[in-house]
């Protein structure tokens, strides 16, 4: 999301790194890029122009601070512009209880107007509201087949009428219905794609405005669209007075410039954006954080939120514990795993930490699949015994081969993961005594030194220089009591 | 009406867009000025051409014009020009627009088979419908394949279009592989000795690797059972996507070799200019273009035409 924005911005203003001063040659020199990269990133021409201006006045005019580095105050100036540029933003739809409340969604062809209703109904059901979707879409083929579909899926009722009926009445009878049978409170009305140069479907769309009088006018946006996106949300916002934009199909690599066009040319804000296909991948739109995101600053705040959801808090303070006391054991590990995993994937993950984002880059560029990795070493802890989780040490030749044709995995694997797992051991005994900070920083740092080198297979044993000084006499008292511990096992 | 007015009423908005701003930006006998090319470059931007091909048409201008006194027409045949070059690709590729299957590679013996991909909300299956219908037409036995199995309708949505086409459609349950899906359409037309096969496929975003895989093995089930096939691998475009379109065509060219680009939806103010990128950078040709919401509003692409409607007074 917004790695095109992010990376252009990122280049733009490494070459101030290496500036003592902000001087108004450095900082012009540094707008042409950062317009050529929103201009890239298909920022509106005139949006893009102004956002320069603005940030060259402000930069110019700030007193050079002797604690901060030129860079970073440049920077500094870029997010604040950025955020002010997409912000502020109300999420509330205003809907009173005890009322129908009504909301029209509309927007050009293939923009997502139908999958987003569907998100809306289900994020509003998760709120407490019953919602009714209403099938004004009468000009696509299967439209009403569509919705009805989702409805199904989310439980949700649908109201539709055949394809010869009129979409000003469908909508009217809809939230009539609504109205009198009192199970349902917010109505949302999923009308047909129309190009907003067609007079015709517009006069239409302003009927329907006209005669349900919506307490919520949503446009939705397609967030690959081009220059062409701030023409038709004017249009639009010309003749429904929109309340809020909600930008889809931000998971793909869309530049979403949009985005940052939309809002300073309409004044309309964006309300949600559609990050998945699947019916839960709606949220909240928040300008600092895609602004820090678009800097690569990373966005831990919706990391945290996210972690503060799923992760199971006994759970998390148990292992914590266990960390603290440098007890964590491959049970304990698996169990991160699993949690980690319902954040989402790794690579998306990754890329909310502040730095990451062009590691998880890096490694869809090496074809490397994180998911399949982890998805191996858990089938390779769950072909253990408990004994072995416990106490890897135990695990010699013969127990290698059976986990490994438990796991369907190379006994060479199982090497690799209890190498790499003692090394994550040490690692995490040193951050157990750290703060949040800086165990992000140390993160960071592990980054830097390359320890996600997708070059390296192993990511954490490779780092040879990083290696601490051999100790002869502990490395023989190791291998003799692991001979005895196979005699042991032998026995 | 023609085909050279309909492109034209296409891109009039572009046109009206690029003219009247231009006209206003050039006028006959003022000094070409570097202010002036800056406002030129703004206009050409907004056609979502990108950055690379805005700069390389400024930069022509300015070598050949910069600091005389402006002649329009002189202009505008350089920029004519570098465009038409632009959009013509190294093959200097020009279809027969009154032929409307002269864009399509079709398999020497058995049926063409045509697989169609795309991003979602392109306009996948409208255009499939259009073409499916421009075939049907010149005599072609259409067999459709409805590959779109996840988005909730997709298959109904495309079973309508046969039924008003008239064409035979393979259709499986909502859910099912899409390269089963591919598979049984292949066979049905080499069972029916029909002429062509056109697979639908579910949008999917580029960066979705999974779906991607999956775009793969549609194309490897398809070799598999037709040797040679698919004959055409053909991108759908929105003319509304900005400089996303290049990634879209690299990412889907890296995973089924796309052949060709439709371009849809250029009925709308959007110019499509992305696709000057796209041929700039990727050299993909564009094959048709999509001008409406009606079954035959499809044409074949001509980028003498494109230009020319660009900027026909």
């Amino acid at each position: 999301m917004f790695e095109s924005i992010t990376k252009g911005l990122e280049g733009a203003l490494s070459f101030l790194r290496g500036q003592t001063k902000l001087t108004e040659k450095n900082i012009r020199e540094a707008l042409q890029a950062v317009r050529q990269s929103l201009l890239e990133a298909d920022v509106n021409y005139d949006v893009a122009q102004s956002f320069c201006d603005r940030v060259a006045r402000v930069a110019v005019g700030t007193e050079v601070l002797d604690s901060l580095k030129p860079f970073e105050q440049f920077v500094g100036v870029v997010h604040r512009e950025l955020i002010q540029l997409m912000g502020p933003v109300d999420h509330t739809l205003n809907l009173a209880k005890g009322q129908v409340g009504v909301i029209m969604m509309c927007g050009l062809q293939g923009s997502g107007k139908t999958t987003t209703c569907g998100k809306l109904a289900k994020m509003l059901q998760g709120e407490g509201w019953r919602p009714l979707l209403v099938a004004a879409d009468l000009q696509r083929p299967a439209a009403i087949d569509q919705l009805r579909i989702i409805g199904e899926q989310l439980g949700v009722p649908v109201y539709t009428e055949p394809p010869t009926s009129n979409p000003v009445k469908v909508c009217q009878n809809g939230v009539a219905l609504a109205r009198k049978q009192g199970d349902v409170d917010v109505v949302i009305l999923d009308t047909a794609g129309r190009l907003h140069i067609d007079d015709e479907l517009m006069q239409e769309l302003k009927q329907i405005d006209r005669t349900v009088e919506p307490d919520q006018v949503l446009l939705v946006c397609d967030a690959m669209t081009g220059q062409d996106a701030v023409n038709s949300a004017k249009v639009f916002n010309a003749a429904l007075e929109l309340n809020g934009v909600v930008l889809t199909k931000l998971d793909g690599d869309a530049r979403g410039g949009a985005a940052l066009s939309v809002k300073s040319v309409t004044g309309v804000p964006i309300k949600y954006i559609g990050v998945g296909e699947q019916l839960d991948k709606l949220e909240m739109f928040h300008p600092d954080r895609m602004a820090s995101r678009i800097l690569g600053m990373g966005d831990v705040l919706t990391l945290f939120e996210k972690a503060q959801q799923h992760f199971d808090a006994e759970q998390m303070a148990a292992q914590q514990e266990k960390l603290r006391k440098g007890k964590f054991t491959l049970t304990d590990f698996r169990n991160q795993m699993q949690q980690v995993k319902k954040l989402g994937s790794f690579s998306s993950i990754m890329k909310m930490i502040p730095g990451m984002g062009r590691i998880s880059e890096m490694m869809n560029d090496a074809d490397m699949d994180p998911e399949q990795d982890l998805g191996k070493i858990e089938a390779i802890i769950s072909s253990m015994t408990e004994a072995e989780r416990e106490n890897p040490e135990i695990i010699d030749i013969s127990r290698r081969r059976r986990i490994a044709a438990g796991s369907g995995t190379e006994p060479s694997m199982i090497n690799k993961l209890l190498k790499e797992f003692t090394n994550a051991q040490k690692m995490m005994q040193n951050m157990a005594g750290q703060s949040h900070l800086d165990r992000l920083r140390s993160l960071q740092q592990m980054a830097s030194m390359g320890a996600f080198d997708p070059g390296a297979e192993v990511s954490f044993g490779k780092n040879r220089s990083a290696r601490a000084e051999i100790d002869k006499e502990k490395k023989k008292r190791q291998r003799k009591d692991a001979k005895k511990q196979r005699k042991k096992n032998r026995r | 009406m023609g085909l050279f007015d309909r492109l034209k009423k296409g891109l009039q908005r572009t046109k009206e867009l690029l003219q009247t701003d231009i006209r206003d930006l050039f006028k006959s006998g003022e000094l070409l000025t570097e202010e002036k090319l800056e406002q030129f470059y703004s206009k050409l931007i907004l056609t979502d051409m990108g950055v690379p091909a805005a700069r390389e048409i400024v930069d022509e201008v300015r070598e050949k014009h910069f600091g005389r006194t402006v002649v329009i027409d002189e202009i505008w045949a350089t920029v004519k020009a570098r465009l038409k070059i632009l959009l013509k690709g190294s093959e200097n590729t020009l279809w027969d627009v009154e032929n409307f299957l002269s864009p399509l590679a079709m398999a020497p013996t058995g049926p063409t088979v045509i697989l169609v991909a795309g991003v979602n909300g392109v306009g996948k299956t409208t255009s499939i419908a259009k073409l499916a219908n421009l075939l049907h037409k010149a005599g072609r036995k259409v067999v459709l394949a409805a590959g779109d199995t996840f988005r909730a309708a997709a298959v109904e949505q495309l079973t309508m279009w046969s039924k008003r086409i008239g064409c035979d459609i393979v259709t499986k349950p909502s859910g099912s592989d899409p390269a089963a899906v591919a598979y049984a359409g292949c066979a049905r037309a080499l069972e029916t000795g029909a002429d062509v096969v056109v697979i639908d496929t579910a949008g999917r975003l580029q960066t979705q690797q999974n779906l991607m895989k999956q775009l793969e093995k549609i194309r490897r089930v398809i070799g598999d059972k037709i040797p040679g096939a698919p004959h055409e691998v053909l991108l759908v475009l929105d003319a509304t996507t900005g400089q996303n379109g290049v990634s879209q065509a690299q990412k889907f060219s890296e995973s089924v070799a796309c052949t060709g680009l439709v371009l849809a939806k250029l009925d709308g103010t959007a110019k499509g200019g992305v696709v000057v990128a796209i041929r700039q950078q990727m050299n993909l040709p564009v094959k048709y273009v999509g001008l409406g919401e009606q079954i035959d509003d499809m044409e074949v692409f001509n980028p003498d035409n494109f230009v020319e409607a660009l900027f026909a007074g």
